[in-house]
């Protein structure tokens, strides 16, 4: 396309424009890219008394000041007993754990512990009582009816992560996270555990089966781009009338300007 | 137009059309000729074919919203080829695996249709979507430039209500659109017109029933909006289109300031040929850009919206930008406006938001009227004003903007809340503020920076403007020379209307009028403050000083 | 036009009326001595003007731009038969607007750009000044018109036959108006809006079942914090008006410590030791208010941001909406179902005028 516009003129609107398409593509890319759900399994015996021991210095040392030695929980922090593998699985290894500072609510960020610490700290906290496990990848990686997945997804989980999986807003400053990169394993122990605010989906409500549903239509999401185009971040109308406003209309006005300026 | 074609007959410039010798004609002079005596063409070329037309880019913007309202026409006509505008259930059966076997209606699966299984289906329902976004947008941006620039005096008045008239058309075709496909998106936002509907005193349960034809959602509405987007709107906004066109002709364009050009002429480019090559040129480009955009984004997908179900909803609802005002209306309301009384609901809630929408679109309606009024101006005015030179008015404008902007920005408070790591209580109390105070302190900064820009124009029309070469006086002074405007620079900044205060006086029988008290207040309000323009003798003066 | 017989004087006449001192410039400030408009500044020639080679280059590039644009058109004709959408691949389809819609941009923007050169570099560089006329015309075309008027009205009688006039404009306001009554038509002729709006389709023993797939739920099934979308029993088989019914119906169901709970008295028994249900449908406008937080028990609306706390009976404690949340009155049944008591006992989603408390 720049072809074109190099011979039309002195203004080349569509250079910018182009410039900057190519910016969003490459970022997409990326975070296509990150989505790798083929997380390395730790191979870790969770059974075993020394990966508990083991789970239990490493919850001494970083998680016992909140959640108490014997994560019974304090005034600042919930109570682990009971909160199962699952629990652990996901509050450590999405990196919302342990939280760097208060706020709202735990930020996903990079995990601090390796995916063998995690199996051990969630060992330990599995043995205090019995909760969620840690979901078989069966259940995991897809392969399910991704139609019966969507409409599962519609009504019990887009008012506020969104159709599309983008995320949105909830009170006073707490948000539901984007789907967009977030593992299979993760979304279902986020479901079984209910994580900070986000409502418990236990197996009556949503059957093991239904979950895998929904994980195969976001993992669909994820691996299939946009029939449209590039999708400007799912967000919707807004996203679409930003667009119009400043790159629709900006484009338009540089060339309005050109039109009638003197040719020289 | 009869009198125009005998006068073409003596017309030099159009030889081939009008002369009725027997000599050789060309193709064209022969179909010219044809086309002529059974068209009385010859008279419309010559009126209209060596018009000058003014040239500025902000006069393309109306030219934009036109060429967007024709693609919207062209793609949305091979669109009805496709749509069925149907709510009957069906099974979805096409190649989109989420929504394999899902319940939907026929509108839904006939719009996936379009998108999934016709060839550049997609590409024309995105170049539409994008093509209605544009439309509203450019005639949004053409409104502001007729608004700042005073174009809307006498004697194109009516002109601007025509033209908000189609803006308003504009924005209810783009609902009506947006509610067709019968996706989630679309069915929560006819749920909240519903409700909002149903708000309404006395008329508002009714209104909501006949329109659904019944219960909400109902069958009905979709073929209900279909018509209305493909034929009573479309009808009038063309229809609209025409009168506010010839009313342009009627006119002529304005123009702005400049040497040469004055309220008795309009100087540009003859309509034919340079004026017809950019104006068609620049449709191309329109059309061009669109399909730009619509070739590489998204836009509507409702594929992941789904069909719409009463029960689920996505966050980040919204509706198109145009309707954001509205919905961002709805949103700032506070907790509690709703009350009970004499055994009726009153949604204050919803009666507020839709009273003052109503109010500000009343008054950007009438305000041409207003200020004629106020001035008592009878003259015709086709010098387009410089915005500094009416800074009332401007800052009129600019509250009005900010008022818009709040209710817009309001309609993306979780988006707003999210992207920016804010409580989406604090974005909607800031909002609040923003739309309530936001205006006052746009009106007073406006004012005060348009009439600090005017003494600046004042300052070097009198005094040159700083040449940046610095002299050494024979004393030691070191001075910095001032450069003199030539005489067509001047013109620019000199010559603009200066109105003055209205001095209100009884009248014959000794008594003042409220009417003209009102008007003597408002009068003080627009021009009390005010710079005066140069006149000759302070130039003179001016220049003695220098010399 | 506007001008329709200017000829001679007349165009003295009907020149623009801005400087004739005859309209009123109100509170314009007029000046005596006003400067003097220094007419047009010198032509600049454009560079296509004065040398020839920049003349030849910008005929070169409109030429050349005329043909990009039927290479943009071969191309999205090729590329419709080249990149056909395959069956079930979302892929194709994205290829398909790719590329078609990129031979079509080719195709518009260079032809367009290329008059646009063509007009602004090579065509001849001319202004031209249109005298304005009064828009109102001449004095004599307006005599001629008001002259039309007075003898039709003269011929026809309007003004004089008074009878005639005020009959005609009582038929012309009466005629619309069977338009408006078929306008009844749009709703079923039997139905009262009013009363649908009052009912839904809980009733007592209804159990509360999940959406969409409609399997009743045992009260011990619903953990604590957790959030459960209920359609009544029956809804999810309904052929004819499921949705109409639905979007009354729609319940969120919610299991809270019973200690959390601050019950209204009159209420004490609608709720089953923490589980409590309360209508899905917002009170504000009818969004579907379902964003729960099992910690802060808030409910949220997407659309309008009002919050609700099931804490309290779902008072609302931000946003644009007033009333609380109806709540639905529920029990167990024998075999451990969670049913409803009745229906809801006040009309549910948004206020409508005939609404009474």
């Amino acid at each position: 396309m720049t072809r074109t516009k190099r011979r039309t003129g002195r203004r080349h609107p569509f250079v910018f424009f182009g410039l900057l398409l190519l910016g969003l593509i490459l970022t997409g890319g990326a975070y296509a890219a990150v989505s790798d759900d083929a997380r390395a399994r730790a191979s870790v015996d969770a059974n075993s008394q020394h990966t508990i021991d083991e789970g239990k210095k490493l919850f001494q040392a970083n998680c016992a000041t909140c959640h108490g030695l014997q994560a019974q929980g304090s005034g600042t922090a919930p109570s682990l007993i009971g909160v199962g593998a699952a629990s652990v699985d996901f509050q450590v290894g999405t990196g919302r754990m342990p939280m760097a500072a208060n706020g709202p609510q735990a930020p996903e960020k990079p995990p601090q512990f390796t995916d063998e610490q995690i199996a051990e700290l969630a060992a330990y906290v599995a043995s205090l009582a019995p909760g969620p496990v840690i979901p078989d990848a069966s259940l995991t990686s897809g392969g399910g009816d991704a139609a019966k997945g969507a409409e599962l997804f519609r009504i019990n989980c887009a008012m506020c992560h969104n159709v599309a999986g983008a995320g949105g807003a909830l009170t006073e400053g707490k948000y539901a996270p984007s789907l967009e990169s977030t593992s299979g394993t993760h979304i279902y122990e986020a479901m079984v555990t209910g994580p900070q605010n986000m409502p418990v989906f236990n197996d009556l409500t949503i059957s093991p089966e239904s979950k895998r549903d929904i994980i195969t239509y976001l993992k669909y999401t994820q691996e299939n781009s946009s029939p449209g185009g590039y999708a400007l971040a799912s967000l919707g109308p807004v996203a679409e009338g930003l667009f119009i406003w400043i790159f629709g209309l900006g484009v338009i006005i540089a060339v309005t300007v050109w039109i009638t300026a003197k040719s020289n | 137009m009869s009198t125009a074609t005998t006068e073409s007959a003596t017309s030099t410039t159009s030889a081939a059309v009008g002369t009725t010798d027997t000599q050789k004609r060309s193709f064209t002079a022969s179909a010219a000729l044809y086309l002529n005596e059974r068209t009385s063409l010859a008279g419309f070329i010559k009126e209209l074919g060596r018009k000058a037309f003014p040239d500025h880019w902000s006069f393309l913007l109306g030219e934009v919203a036109l060429f967007s309202f024709m693609v919207v026409l062209i793609t949305g006509t091979f669109l009805t080829f496709f749509f069925q505008a149907s709510m009957a259930p069906t099974h979805y059966s096409g190649p989109y695996v989420p929504l394999k076997g899902v319940e939907m209606s026929v509108a839904m699966s006939s719009t996936l249709n379009i998108s999934f299984e016709v060839r550049g289906g997609l590409f024309v329902r995105q170049m539409h979507h994008w093509a209605a976004l544009l439309f509203v947008a450019a005639i949004g941006l053409h409104m502001l430039r007729v608004f700042f620039t005073g174009a809307f005096r006498k004697p194109r008045e009516l002109n601007w209500t025509v033209g908000f008239t189609l803006f308003i058309l504009a924005m209810a075709e783009g609902f009506t659109g947006y509610s067709l496909p019968d996706d989630l998106l679309s069915g929560n936002g006819l749920r909240i017109i519903d409700g909002l509907i149903k708000g309404i005193p006395l008329v508002g349960t009714w209104i909501s029933f006949l329109l659904f034809g019944g219960e909400f959602p109902g069958t009905a509405i979709v073929g209900r909006l279909y018509t209305l987007h493909i034929l009573l709107l479309p009808a009038l906004v063309v229809a609209l289109i025409a009168i506010h066109l010839v009313f342009v002709v009627v006119h002529k364009h304005t123009q702005y300031a400049g040497p040469g050009k004055s309220p008795g002429n309009a100087v540009g480019p003859p309509i034919l040929p340079i004026y017809a090559a950019k104006a068609g040129g620049f449709f191309f480009i329109v059309f061009g850009v669109l399909a730009l955009i619509a070739s590489l984004f998204t836009i509507n997908p409702i594929w992941n919206y789904g069909p719409y179900d009463p029960s689920p909803v996505s966050a980040g609802t919204q509706p198109d930008w145009y309707i954001g005002f509205a919905d961002g209306a709805l949103r700032l309301i506070p907790p509690g406006w709703e009350f009970q009384w004499l055994d009726r609901t009153w949604s204050f809630n919803i009666i507020v938001p839709l009273v003052a929408l109503g109010i500000f679109i009343i008054l950007a309606m009438i305000y041409p009227f207003l200020e004629a009024w106020i001035t008592g101006d009878k003259r015709e005015h086709h010098i387009a004003d410089r915005p500094r030179n009416a800074p009332t008015r401007t800052a009129i404008g600019a509250a009005g903007v900010t008022f818009y902007a709040g209710l817009w920005a309001a309609a993306s408070s979780d988006i707003l809340a999210t992207h920016f790591s804010l409580t989406m209580e604090g974005v909607i109390h800031t909002l609040q503020a923003i739309t309530v105070l936001g205006p006052f302190a746009a009106y007073f900064i406006t004012k005060r920076v348009c009439l600090a820009l005017q003494k600046k124009d004042r300052e070097i029309a009198l005094h040159g403007f700083e040449s940046g070469r610095i002299v050494a006086l024979p004393g030691g002074e070191f001075i910095e020379v001032h450069k003199q405007l030539d005489e067509y620079e001047r013109w620019r900044l000199i010559s603009f209307e200066s109105y003055t205060p209205l001095m209100v006086r009884p009248d014959v029988r000794g008594r003042i009028s409220t009417r003209q008290r009102i008007r003597g207040v408002l009068s003080r309000w627009f021009f009390e403050d005010r710079i005066a323009p140069v006149t000759k003798a302070e130039l003179e003066s001016a220049k003695h000083d220098h010399h | 036009m506007a001008h329709d017989d200017h000829s001679g004087t007349d165009i003295a006449a009907a020149s623009s009326d801005a400087h004739d001192p005859l309209v009123s410039p109100g509170t314009a400030l007029v000046v005596a001595d006003p400067f003097e408009n220094p007419g047009f500044p010198p032509h600049r020639p454009r560079v296509t003007d004065t040398n020839p080679q920049r003349e030849k280059r910008a005929q070169r590039t409109v030429t050349v731009l005329f043909y990009l644009s039927i290479l943009g058109s071969v191309w999205a004709i090729a590329a419709y038969m080249l990149f056909p959408i395959e069956t079930n691949d979302m892929a194709s389809v994205r290829t398909n607007n790719l590329l078609i819609g990129l031979g079509a941009t080719l195709a518009l923007l260079a032809v367009g750009f290329g008059v646009v050169h063509w007009g602004k570099a090579l065509m001849a560089d001319v202004e031209l000044v249109d005298e304005r006329h009064a828009v109102g015309g001449t004095e004599k075309s307006r005599v001629a018109a008001a002259q039309i008027f007075a003898d039709a009205n003269r011929e026809s009688g309007f003004s004089r036959r008074t009878m005639i006039r005020r009959s005609l404009f009582g038929a012309l306001i009466a005629f619309p108006l069977p338009a408006v009554v078929l306008f009844r038509g749009f709703a079923p002729q039997d139905k009262d809006p009013v009363h649908l709006l009052n009912h839904t389709m809980w009733k007592k023993g209804t159990r509360l079942t999940l959406d969409p797939s409609g399997a009743p739920i045992k009260a011990a099934d619903v953990t604590l914090g957790s959030a459960v979308h209920v359609i009544p029993e029956g809804l999810a088989e309904m052929t004819e008006g499921k949705l109409e019914e639905k979007a009354k119906a729609a319940v969120l169901l919610m299991r809270l410590e019973p200690s959390a709970l601050n019950e209204l008295p009159e209420r004490k028994d609608w709720s089953y030791s923490g589980i409590v249900a309360y209508s899905k449908i917002c009170t504000h406008v009818g969004c579907p208010v379902a964003l729960y937080e099992q910690q802060t028990h808030h409910l949220l609306c997407p659309c309008h941001q009002s919050q609700f706390d099931v804490a309290n009976h779902c008072e609302v404690i931000f946003g644009p909406a007033k009333r609380p949340l109806p709540q639905l009155p529920i029990t167990v049944d024998d075999e451990g179902y969670l049913v409803a008591q009745s229906d809801f006992h006040e009309p549910v989603g948004p206020s409508f005028w005939e609404r009474s408390a």
